[in-house]
């Protein structure tokens, strides 16, 4: 008995060794963890229970029969966030680069078909020098096994990916259609092709940073929903992004303790609103002073900021934000703030998470590059995640909501179920200025009649008393009690049912 | 006595008046420009009346305004505060031709003590000791040379009608005293429109000390002892205290009498000030009086018990002074910092914004016999606009003994939120941790000496620091014991937390076992053995936390989530800490320190947008924060700021000019 006691142990050691001691050094000294070390601290202490330690690949092709390591480049289980279950796996790139070889995808096709049995969230710490080319097809055969079930988790289970190195190539589309995709700045990267195929093909030189690091994928292909300094904090923010989410789709977000109440008024809300209607301000304040104790997860912080998007807590449970931000291009709409929200607003519904609207909005952006890169298709994607979305939806405009922009920001008739405004509130067709030269276009050349028009024109629609008057707005409420209020919306709307009629599934203007 | 008074000021000193004015049974009025309309001195007092625009000389600056308000409210008296009227005889005349009471001295006074020639000499015919110098016209350099050399060097060349630093030289030879005397002139043309200029001795290391007067209309003066006031910056005054660590008794009693009698000689009464330099032998020269109300005179009030606003009052309705000379109490001791918008760290660049947290420290008695006062006119959610003075609040301490009071103020100092803006907290820290501000060895030139590379914060002592890594170890602690009662967890598979933790804050690392805390005390135990207790004040989204330890006196700490830990603030040193056990600390050690990120070489457009503004030229250098041009895009106005500090190499773009995104609008060196 004792000597199979010490095969077991001695296995163990030999699969937790991974590439060894050399290539561990070499991880080590590019400033990145092991794939163990990175599951020690995104998991509990002492959680992590692996399966498939001693899987080794079938390869005989290229002399790799030669060469085996247990586990094959990833390490899979499950283990716990602050008690909470979460199924995980974590590419090993001492293990052959973390390549990916038929069975390794088949471990994590095996933790992933056990979350979504098990109703529990998947974290991929995604590290791979991209396919076991020695195995050929069978690793491309690997990558659509886990595509596959990316898929069909997708709106099951909530799906996380890491990104804490390379992941070039086909291995870029299994991250692409999981939920959220974190980077850690400086030692990750992702693209499909790489710069030298970039310059062979299309004669451009670029780095790897510029063509794919963190930067470039939080800042302009909005791939990336945030990135972190290194894998220490990164995995530190991952935990606390798990604590906001439900573990499935046939639960509610999680309830934690909070040391905050729903009837906390902030008086500075109600300085907020500066005089100058065209004097910019930071929503981001509104965001704080309604989260419980200002604790707001932001996504995709730095694309797309004349919206924000994240998640806070009203009275210990998750719910998503979306905002305009006035502070950036007047909180305008356009493609990419209309993109970045409504997938937002996708997995908040999916997730049945309540979502809180801000609405600050003086319109879509006009331009010739907007109209010709297609806003009309992606501004309607908003206005549709909006209009589908059936958790409860509490919206509050504090200034302007102008036009076309105001039905898609989570109105009273796209289902919205608390509307409320600020008194600050202008709810009409568009500014006074530009509705005036319109309406009264044969007096244009007369400036006093004009600004007399336009003062006409704000008297009458730059309040939310007109919206109100047809019931749009369910009511106008002090801003100091703006917390108070939608807390008490969103503990109104906890029985909320609605459901969309069926269908095989929608189509959304992709 | 008046039934109801107008105060033509703004901000923290119309709110003063208007609360001694309350406690008489006075009513008031505010006045106030389209900036100020939802301000708190607006709000306070019984009645309003709007003047005009933002700028000064459109709103508080106009007489024919705060007349019209005078006759429509029907006010008997006007107080001027301090600044914008409060010393322009013609208002006080205007005044007294309308039959209205001006709230302060007489115009004959404010006239002989505005023009500082004229001043110097009264002094010196009242027997009061001035500075050795030439009251009389200077004819060119070279009589200024000559001067220079009779009074003896360093001489100081200044402008008549100067005032905050302007057209002042110092010369130490006779080449200085002919181009400083050219320099002083040209600028004194320039600033003020009058090139007078006179030449006296320059004083070194001299203290800053004024005495503080109150007579009334029958002849009574009184002094009500001295301010120091030499903590300053660029002639700023940004630290006083009353009284000053310096003077005997006797030279307070000199200084005392000859400011009595320089007010005797030009027939004052109401509030005012007599500005002397103190050399370090104790001699005292007359510098100027001030002939309104000063800034700093609550440490006087916290001395005295003097209502100073109240009996401004009281002598403008023509009343006697209710005490005399010996009466005056000179009781305990009082500090006041003045909290600036301002970036202490960025060169002190004045900063404007929203006040985004206000939280002052509680006012009054504390249980160890310290007071606060805080004399202010924000409040949370105001604004600090660029129109007018940037001063955010005058924060006061009064205790038995001057150490106490600049504990108290340290203390005081600590629990003052203060968000949204850059301030100066952190350097007023500095100040009162400074050994030589501790022990009263001050003058004019103490923020210069003992910051000659600027201020770049505090470095907190070894037992300060590790108070911090305790408390931000308790913090995480009680931040993670919350998390793991998130529900949906695995019944019978909790998370169990470590007791041994590693506490990373200020570059050093702490290894400590924690325990305790569910009733808010714990202990601590560290790896060089030692061990104490201590309670923890604190739980998740409070911004402050109240450290006791079980032996020693209770810390303040300015607390903030951020990264994987806290920030830390406290006694002007601003720390992160990450508390991590054992294994994530030893992963945390393999992370590769980055250096700090290179800052592009240019000023790019962040939107497409019209260029409305350039603030800086080819050549200048600006500060990290300065605001560099504007750009209005969605018809908002956005400013663009510098980044870091540099040299502005060439202009890249035209004011007016439509700009597309990341279009270079500057170039640095």
């Amino acid at each position: 008995m004792k000597a199979v006691l010490e095969e077991l142990e001695s296995r163990r050691a030999q699969a937790r060794l991974g590439g060894g001691a050399k290539r561990i050094e070499s991880q080590h000294a590019k400033g990145k963890l092991t794939a163990r070390e990175r599951l020690e601290l995104l998991l509990d202490e002492g959680s992590f229970e692996e399966y498939d330690a001693y899987v080794l690949h079938r390869s005989h092709d290229f002399g790799m029969e030669q060469s085996t390591i247990p586990g094959d480049g990833v390490v899979t289980g499950w283990g716990t966030i602050n008690g909470r279950p979460v199924y995980v796996f974590s590419q090993d790139f001492t293990v052959f680069g973390g390549s990916l070889s038929e069975t390794h995808a088949q471990k994590i096709c095996k933790i992933m078909d056990m979350a979504v049995r098990n109703g529990a969230p998947v974290i991929g710490l995604n590290d791979s020098g991209g396919a076991r080319i020695q195995e050929g097809v069978g690793s491309l055969a690997g990558y659509a096994d886990v595509f596959l079930r990316n898929v069909m988790a997708s709106g099951v289970v909530p799906q996380i990916s890491v990104i804490m190195g390379p992941c070039a190539g086909g291995a870029v589309y299994s991250p692409a259609m999981t939920d959220f995709i974190f980077m850690v700045r400086d030692s990750s990267y992702m693209f499909v092709t790489g710069p030298d195929v970039v310059k062979t093909v299309t004669n451009e030189t670029v780095t790897q940073e510029e063509l794919g690091g963190a930067r470039t994928h939080t800042t302009k292909s909005s791939v990336a929903d945030g990135a972190f300094e290194n894998d220490v904090e990164t995995l530190f923010q991952i935990r606390r992004l798990f604590d906001f989410l439900p573990l499935n789709n046939r639960e509610k977000p999680p309830v934690r303790p909070v040391n905050d109440v729903p009837d906390r008024l902030d008086n500075a809300l109600d300085t907020l609103i500066p005089e100058n209607p065209n004097t910019p301000y930071d929503m981001r304040e509104l965001v704080l002073s309604l989260a419980d104790e200002g604790d707001f997860f932001e996504i995709q912080q730095d694309f797309a900021k004349n919206i924000l998007t994240g998640f806070i807590r009203m009275e210990g449970s998750t719910v998503g934000v979306v905002a305009n931000q006035p502070l950036v291009l007047a909180g305008c709409l356009d493609i990419e703030s209309s993109r970045k929200a409504a997938r937002f607003v996708r997995f908040c519904d999916a997730f049945n998470i309540p979502i809180l609207t801000l609405v600050d909005v003086p319109g879509f952006l006009p331009g010739v590059a907007q109209e010709h890169g297609g806003v009309i298709k992606h501004g309607a994607k908003l206005l549709f995640a909006f209009a589908e979305a059936t958790v409860p939806k509490v919206t509050v405009i504090t200034r302007k909501a102008y036009g076309g922009a105001y039905d898609v920001m989570s109105s009273k008739h796209i289902r919205g179920d608390v509307n409320y405004a600020w008194p600050t509130a202008e709810i009409a067709v568009m500014g006074a200025k530009g509705a005036t030269e319109i309406l009264y276009r044969s007096e244009l050349g007369d400036k006093d009649k004009i600004a007399a028009r336009a003062k006409e024109y704000e008297d009458r629609f730059a309040n939310p008393f007109v919206a109100a008057q047809r019931g749009f707005i369910d009511e106008v409420i002090n801003p100091h009690s703006t917390r108070r209020r939608v807390a008490r919306a969103f503990a109104a709307l906890r029985t909320k049912k609605l459901e969309n009629p069926w269908r095989k599934h929608d189509n959304l203007p992709l | 006595m008046f039934g109801k008074i107008l105060i033509a000021n703004r901000g923290e000193i119309a709110c003063r008046v208007i609360r001694s004015a309350r406690k008489m049974g006075i009513k008031t009025v505010a006045v106030y420009s389209s900036a100020d309309a939802g301000a708190q001195h607006v709000r306070m007092a019984d009645e309003a009346v709007f003047l005009g625009p933002p700028p000064a000389a459109e709103s508080y600056l106009r007489v024919d305004k705060i007349l019209e308000a005078i006759k429509a409210t029907g006010a008997e008296a006007v107080h001027p505060g301090y600044g914008f009227l409060s010393e322009r005889a013609s208002f006080a005349k205007a005044l007294a031709d309308e039959g209205v009471a001006f709230i302060g001295p007489p115009v004959r006074a404010i006239e002989a003590m505005g023009d500082k020639i004229e001043s110097k000499k009264l002094a010196a015919e009242a027997g009061v000791s001035t500075v050795p110098g030439m009251f009389d016209l200077i004819e060119g350099p070279d009589h200024a040379a000559k001067i220079a050399s009779e009074i003896g060097y360093p001489v100081m060349i200044k402008a008549s009608a100067g005032g905050g630093g302007k057209g002042m030289r110092i010369a130490w030879n006779d080449a200085e005293a002919r181009e400083g005397f050219e320099l002083s002139r040209k600028e004194a043309q320039s600033s003020f429109g009058d090139d007078r200029i006179f030449i006296e001795k320059f004083v070194q290391r001299p203290r800053h000390i004024e005495i503080q007067l109150l007579g009334d209309q029958h002849g009574n003066i009184v002094y009500l002892n001295e301010r120091e006031c030499s903590i300053q910056r660029r002639n700023q005054k940004v630290v006083e205290e009353a009284p000053s660590p310096f003077l005997d008794p006797e030279t307070r009693k000199a200084m005392g009498e000859q400011a009595v009698a320089l007010a005797r000689a030009v027939g004052y009464y109401s509030a005012g000030t007599v500005e002397c330099i103190v050399d370090p032998d104790k001699n005292f020269y007359f510098l100027e009086m001030n002939t309104r109300l000063q800034v700093e005179h609550p440490v006087t009030e916290l001395i005295t018990g003097v209502d100073l606003v109240e009996e401004m009052i009281r002598v403008a309705a023509g009343e006697k002074l209710r005490f005399e000379q010996k009466d005056v109490k000179l009781n305990g001791w009082a500090v006041e910092s003045r909290l600036y918008a301002e970036d202490p760290y960025r060169n002190f660049l004045p900063s404007v914004g929203r006040l985004k947290r206000y939280r002052p420290p509680q006012e009054g008695k504390s249980v160890d016999g310290s007071l606060v006062r805080n004399d202010t006119g924000v409040e949370e959610g105001g604004e600090v606009s660029i129109y007018y003075d940037p001063m955010i609040a005058k924060l006061c301490t009064w205790a038995p003994t001057r150490l106490k009071a600049v504990d108290a103020m340290q203390t005081a100092l600590d629990s003052f939120e203060l968000e949204g803006l850059g301030h100066n907290i952190p350097f007023l820290q500095a100040v009162m941790l400074n050994g030589k501000f501790r022990s009263g060895d001050l003058s004019t030139a103490f923020i210069a000496e003992e910051f000659p590379e600027g201020f770049h914060g505090v470095t907190p002592a070894p037992e300060e620091l590790r108070a911090l890594a305790e408390a931000a170890a308790a913090m995480h602690l009680i931040r993670e014991r919350r998390a793991v009662k998130i529900e949906g967890g695995l019944r019978g598979h909790e998370r169990h937390l470590p007791e041994d933790w590693v506490v990373a804050i200020g570059g050093q690392r702490f290894p400590l076992k924690l325990t305790g805390g569910a009733d808010g005390h714990f202990r601590v135990r560290h790896a060089d053995g030692q061990e104490s207790g201590f309670a923890l004040d604190w739980l998740p989204g409070r911004s402050l936390a109240h450290l006791r330890p079980d032996s020693g006196a209770e810390a303040i700490i300015k607390v903030e989530p951020k990264g994987e830990g806290f920030r830390l603030r406290r006694r002007g040193a601003d720390l992160l800490a990450a508390t991590r056990s054992l294994r994530a600390d030893q992963l945390a050690a393999l992370m590769i320190e980055k250096p700090a990120p290179d800052f592009s070489r240019f000023l790019l457009c962040p939107m497409p947008g019209l260029l409305t503004s350039l603030r800086v030229a080819e050549g200048e250098e600006v500060q990290e924060g300065q605001a560099l041009a504007s750009v209005e895009a969605m018809k908002m106005e956005n400013v663009l700021r510098a980044e870091k500090k540099a040299v502005v190499k060439s202009v890249k773009a035209k004011v007016g000019e439509s700009l597309a995104v990341d279009q270079i609008i500057l170039e640095f060196e």
